[in-house]
Order: C-alpha cells, then sequence, then structure tokens
C-alpha cells in the first residue's frame, strides 16, 4: 500500500456481507446515498431492511432515501482495541427505525444520548462503503 | 396443561478445569455427562434424552451422541439461545418428559475458549465477536461490536434512563466474589471492593474490567429425570416447579429498549406455573456475563421495581448470609466459571447445589427450598433469549 492509498488512523471497517435482499442498498450507499425499508401496507419504515415487513408480513415493501439523521440513543466507547477506541451505539433515525452503527469525526468523551447526528459513508476494506454517523 | 412437578433435576456436575489445553471440547462434555450421570446414581444407557447447543461440536447433537455413547437416545433437541441454552434446556427436558418422549434427559456444556477453541458457531468463533452469516450481518458485525460495548451500550442506557451508577453495577462484582473466596475451583478468589471495580481500566463504557466476567475454559452436565426415575434413586429431588424462555431483539428498530430484557416474558412464565413470587424465593442464580446483566435481570424478574436494580443489589444485598436476595454463592460468571463463554449451565447446577444443601457452607443459604436459575444468552444490547426456571427441593 503506498503511502497515499493509505487509509485514516483508526478501525477499519470490514466488508460488510451483501445479500440479494440487502444488494440495492450497498449499491447506493456506493453513490452515497442511505436507503431505508418502508412498507406500503401499514406504512411503517424498518432497520435492517428486509425483503418483507417485519411488522405486517407483507411483501410490499419499499426503498426510500433517508437524510440520515436522527439522534442518540446510546453508546458504548471500546477502550479495547489495537486500533484505538471506537464508539459502537444506535441511532434513532427521524423515520423511526434505530440503526446499529459507529459514532465517529467526534471526540469519543464528548457524546451525549439525544444528541443529533448525520450519516456519511466510510470506505470498507474491499467492500462498499459502510454508513456511520457523525455530530450533525 | 401445567407441567409443574413434571420432572426432576437428578444430577448436576460442574466440570473443576478452567485451562484445558489438554483436552477437547468433545472431551470435556463427555466428561461432564459421566460426572452427572455418576452424581445421579445413572449410566449412559440409562438416557433417552440428549439436549446440547451450539458449543456442541460436530453436527451438534447427533455427532455427540454417537461420541458418548449414547445408545438410548429417543429424543434430541439442540436448541440454540447462546449461554442460557442449558435454563432453557431444563424448561423442553420437563416438556419432553412429561409429554412421555423421554425419562433421563442429559444437558452438557463444554469449549475451551483459552485455546482459541469453542466459542460462538457459526463462523466469527473469536471469543466475544459476534457471529456472522445472520440476516443482520451485513448491516451489524461490520461496527465492531463484541460482548462488552452491546452490554456497555445497555449500561450506558441504563444510566441514563434511571440514574444507575458505576458503584451501584460494582456492588454486584463486590457480592461475586465475597462467595468466590470459599470456592477452591474458582478462577478468581480474591475479595474485591467498590472501589477496586471502578478504579480498574475501562473496557468499554460504562464497564470497567472488574464489571465483565471471567473467559474460562470447562463444561457441565445436568441430569433431569421424570418423577418415578427420581423416586428409585438416592439423591435430593429438586423438582422444576416453573420454566419460561422469551427472545428479544431489535423488532425492526421500532421501539427499541435496551433497558430491559427477555426475563420480563419468561419470569412471569416460570412464575405463574410455579405458583410462586419473587419474594418467595431463598436463593438465585441471575446470569453474570457483566453486572448490567444482573441488575436489569434482578428488575425484570421482579425482585424490584424496574430502575431500582441500582439500589437494590448496593450495600451487600447480593452477599449470602447478609443480603434479602443470596445469589450466584459459587462466585458465578463473574469471578468463579463462565465456561466457553456460557454461564447457564453454571446457574442451574449452583441452584441445585443451594437446594441440596451442598453450597459451600459459607455460603449456604438456610432452609433453601425454593431458587430460581435465570439466564440471557446472545447479547442484551442486540438480540437475545431468556430462560427462567424455578426449582423447589421436594
Amino acid at each position: 500500500m503506498s503511502e497515499a492509498e493509505a487509509k485514516p488512523a483508526g478501525r477499519v471497517i470490514p466488508a460488510p456481507a451483501v445479500t440479494v435482499e440487502s444488494q440495492p442498498f450497498w449499491d447506493a450507499a456506493a453513490e452515497g446515498r442511505f436507503l431505508i425499508k418502508r412498507c406500503t401496507a401499514c406504512g411503517k419504515a424498518h432497520w435492517y431492511p428486509r425483503a418483507f415487513c417485519p411488522f405486517c408480513a407483507s411483501d410490499d415493501t419499499v426503498w426510500e432515501e433517508s437524510p440520515g439523521e436522527g439522534e442518540i440513543y446510546t453508546f458504548s466507547i471500546m477502550r479495547r482495541s489495537p486500533t484505538g477506541p471506537y464508539v459502537i451505539g444506535y441511532v434513532t433515525l427521524d423515520e423511526g427505525p434505530a440503526v446499529l452503527t459507529n459514532f465517529v469525526d467526534c471526540d469519543p468523551d464528548s457524546l451525549r444520548i439525544g444528541q443529533r447526528v448525520k450519516v456519511r459513508f466510510q470506505p470498507t476494506e474491499g467492500g462498499p462503503p459502510a454508513p456511520v454517523f457523525r455530530p450533525a | 396443561m401445567s407441567l409443574k412437578g413434571k420432572a426432576y433435576i437428578m444430577g448436576a456436575w460442574e466440570h473443576p478445569t478452567r485451562d484445558a489445553p489438554d483436552k477437547t471440547t468433545a472431551q470435556l462434555h463427555f466428561e461432564s455427562a459421566r460426572s452427572a450421570l455418576a452424581d445421579a446414581g445413572l449410566a449412559f444407557d440409562d438416557v433417552d434424552g440428549y439436549f446440547c447447543a451450539g458449543d456442541a461440536p460436530g453436527f451438534g447433537g447427533m455427532s455427540m451422541v454417537d461420541y458418548m455413547g449414547l445408545r438410548n437416545v429417543r429424543h434430541l433437541d439442540s436448541t440454540e439461545t447462546g449461554g442460557s441454552s442449558y435454563i432453557l434446556h431444563v424448561g423442553h427436558a420437563v416438556q419432553a418428559i412429561a409429554a412421555g418422549k423421554c425419562q433421563v434427559a442429559l444437558i452438557t456444556l463444554a469449549g475451551r475458549p483459552r485455546q482459541g477453541q469453542g466459542g460462538r458457531p457459526g463462523g466469527g468463533a473469536r471469543p466475544g465477536q459476534l457471529s456472522d452469516g445472520a440476516p443482520e450481518a451485513g448491516f451489524e458485525n461490520i461496527y465492531g461490536g463484541s460482548t462488552h460495548n452491546t452490554y456497555g451500550m445497555c449500561a450506558m442506557r441504563h444510566m441514563h434512563d434511571y440514574g444507575t451508577t458505576s458503584e451501584q453495577l460494582a456492588w454486584i462484582k463486590v457480592a461475586a466474589s465475597h462467595h468466590a473466596q470459599w470456592n477452591e475451583h474458582a478462577f478468581l478468589k480474591d475479595v474485591v471492593t467498590v472501589e477496586d471495580v471502578v478504579n480498574s481500566r475501562m473496557i468499554s463504557d460504562p464497564l470497567h474490567l472488574l464489571d465483565c466476567c471471567v473467559v474460562t475454559d470447562g463444561g457441565g452436565a445436568l441430569v433431569v429425570t421424570s418423577p418415578e426415575v427420581a423416586r428409585s434413586l438416592n439423591r435430593p429431588r429438586i423438582k422444576v416447579i416453573g420454566s419460561g424462555e422469551a427472545p428479544k431483539g431489535p423488532s425492526g428498530g421500532h421501539g427499541l429498549d435496551l433497558t430491559y430484557s427477555g426475563a420480563v416474558w419468561s419470569g412471569p412464565r416460570a412464575f405463574a406455573e410455579a405458583g410462586v413470587t419473587p419474594a418467595d424465593i431463598k436463593y438465585a442464580s441471575i446470569y453474570d456475563s457483566f453486572t448490567i446483566t444482573v441488575l436489569m435481570q434482578i428488575e425484570d424478574l421482579g425482585f424490584c421495581a424496574k430502575g431500582q436494580g441500582g439500589r437494590f443489589v448496593a450495600d451487600g444485598n447480593l452477599i449470602s448470609g447478609v443480603g434479602k436476595l443470596p445469589f450466584n454463592t459459587d462466585g458465578g460468571g463473574l469471578c468463579n466459571n463462565h465456561p466457553t463463554n456460557r454461564g447457564g449451565i453454571t446457574k442451574v447446577i449452583e441452584a441445585v447445589r443451594q437446594l441440596r444443601g451442598e453450597a459451600h457452607p459459607r455460603v449456604q443459604v438456610a432452609n433453601c427450598d425454593l431458587a430460581l436459575a435465570h439466564g440471557t444468552g446472545g447479547s442484551l444490547g442486540t438480540r437475545h433469549g431468556a430462560a427462567t426456571v424455578i426449582l423447589e427441593r421436594e
């Protein structure tokens, strides 16, 4: 790996497992768009995206582009990491669903439950970029 | 149909090893099974029901039945709910026995995480890592989730919602350590203080090193029998009078609440079947992968009101002979043993010891005739399986 290609310091996100159910999500992620799934039968958005609605079992789900904004539900700062501390947590999207993610671009010790955050995409190890969230 | 009292735990044995470089996982299953059967006064040929979970090597039940030389098995169950599997298996064994599908049910667990063996099934077998291959894998496993930080997320939110403190959580470890000092096999035997816990290094906020359980090799086994078989044996009869189970997960992301566990469902199911209340319980084995696990489950099982767990566990209330709810008198997963990162079977084993009056004299609960064992397997922070059993000395 040349100096120019060196990844930024910190934890590198491994390539996500892409399935036939999730392929459209990751294709959009490669374009920088954050998709969620919504059921047209019951109207609810869900996470993680499935081919069917986990609330009403309907197949009538559609991909919907989300601004990827919400607030921190909870988090934990993992200190036992060879690449330095990193933050895992849930963000509650404005559309309703809670999403497991990493909180980035921040001083981990400054994070607070209820804080507003927004999605951005982070390169992964040989896979499509993954959604992470930073303070809004 | 009530299953109350339809079966008894007649054999229980915890493998004394905590580090097993010279044995296979299958061997630890076998040794645990043999000794649990000997404890009951039974032999391998008496076993007609076999129960195991994801730690069983190879083709699960099929490999183990063949390996151990079980010739008379007519009922197999390999339900997998992580560390709580073996508590859930007790309930399933009662069901199978009541239905006439078997009379002598053998439950085994074993693994060797200290040797880089065992851990979770389905790939990603490094201790503490979430497994892959699951439908949620692409959306969750990439974020570095481990048991430490997913339970840390629960603790963080519990503190936010209810004002729970690190000092209150520390009391859970302190109580476990007071019990472990009397257990010659305990991995950690030193008594610790609240200050020791809160001053230990932070692993994943807000959980410190001493908020975490031990990592040990080992195993254990249980023998559950029909009332007829139980009466033919020369051991105290430990009657299973209630059981309950429940899965809990993020549920499509709506209404996520990490401050409670599946015990809110498995507990009432078990108490209703048993016809007793939390106030009747003399001793409780409460799964203790982390201190927060204990606190949430104590609330969810109804030993105190939701959010009051911090106050409930403080000041030694979980120490045998001191507090109102003696718990994990073997030292639990926090100090004694958490074989292959699964603490369910040791929870039942110590409850059986208490009911038989065979716990260490320094931690034996007086007149212990009613006990509870409860566990959570998987991750409190993502998805888990809760299992509760209520046991009575006959």
